[in-house]
């Protein structure tokens, strides 16, 4: 079974003075009323939210919905929206692995892969026993989609008193403190060149294949950075 | 709850179950020393830098009606603000709400 301590420990890792709570909890505030103004209920924001726990797969739905698409047309963009996802599972799983672990808790827990929990255990695994890596990670995974929920319900409740100023406020938050994670995170040569260049290829590439862009400037940018890095080393 | 959104937030959550699913599928024969491992690590974080850049420049959404500038006034600034701050992460992000909110009204 999963370890209280090490589950309970990784709980309260969004409690630290610089937690990604405030941000993830506004983000999805502007999700909420997002949802609310679309014709969601309660239970179906909720639902929403904790079955997708993700915010530009949140997004792309909602923006597929508005104008109609078929299910289909929304499993596929919401798909390409979400590769990412691909790679950060595979850079972080190999971490957690532990042979006395079952491996229902990986593809239980595969599920709290997001940005904000990603960037929390990429920072902390040094700290925790390798054991019990996965134990903590669900504690990270359970913390971040309970402030999730909360932030939906919140931005559901008090949509009407949104307005468009706040809205944008609340929305420029989430890229700000993911873009000062992934600057702080950048401490070896590869990381700090993958950031950079999938800052500056992310939009050249938008602007050629808009469904690819993410993918691809992923995929360019990581390897260049990969390439050079290992070629600074050698 | 209409069936029309429950399908509709079922095939998103299938959507992007695929692929946390397949990358935690995938990372059972990767060993955290190895070469691909790294290279995943790099594809990982330009993945994400390139989503954040998309955010800011091609947003989706409310932020649509910010202008480009703004926008990037925000960033900038707010970024300026995590370092003069010993790279806290909530200053910054709270500086960004409050100044897109301030940049875009009276700006």
């Amino acid at each position: 079974m999963v370890s209280k301590k090490y589950y309970f420990k990784g709980y309260r890792s969004i409690l630290t003075h610089d937690s990604p709570a405030i941000a993830l909890t506004c983000c999805f505030i502007a999700i909420g009323a997002l949802f609310k103004n679309l014709g969601f209920n309660i239970q179906e924001s909720i639902f929403s939210t904790v079955l997708t726990y993700a915010l530009p797969g949140s997004l792309v739905m909602a923006e597929s919905m508005l104008i109609g698409a078929s299910l289909l047309n929304i499993f596929l963009a919401v798909w390409f929206v979400n590769a990412r996802l691909y790679p950060m599972a595979v850079s972080l799983f190999p971490l957690m692995m532990h042979k006395s672990q079952p491996k229902w808790k990986y593809y239980f827990s595969c599920h709290f892969i997001a940005v904000s929990a990603w960037l929390i255990m990429k920072s902390n695994y040094k700290k925790i026993p390798k054991e019990h890596r996965i134990d903590y990670w669900i504690g990270i995974g359970s913390a971040t989609v309970s402030v999730s929920v909360i932030g939906t319900f919140i931005g559901f409740s008090f949509s009407e008193y949104l307005n468009k100023d706040m809205m944008m406020g609340l929305a420029i938050l989430n890229p700000v403190y993911f873009l000062c994670m992934m600057v702080g995170a950048a401490k070896t040569i590869q990381i700090t060149l993958s950031v950079v260049l999938g800052l500056i290829l992310g939009p050249i590439i938008y602007l050629l294949s808009p469904e690819w862009s993410i993918l691809l400037a992923g995929i360019i940018g990581g390897t260049i950075a990969y390439l050079l890095g290992e070629y600074n080393v050698s | 709850m209409s069936a029309n959104i429950v399908y509709a937030i079922l095939v998103t959550s299938l959507a992007t179950f695929l692929s946390r699913f397949l990358g935690a599928v995938t990372s059972e024969g990767i060993k955290e020393t190895s070469k691909l491992f790294k290279w995943f690590n790099c594809l990982a974080y330009a993945t994400l830098a390139a989503l954040i850049a998309r955010t800011i420049i091609f947003p989706a959404g409310v932020l649509m009606d910010a202008s480009y500038s703004s926008r990037l006034v925000v960033v900038l600034l707010s970024v300026f603000v995590f370092f003069i701050s010993k790279k806290n992460f909530v200053y910054p992000t709270i500086f960004s709400a409050i100044c897109m909110t301030v940049v875009n009204n009276y700006i």
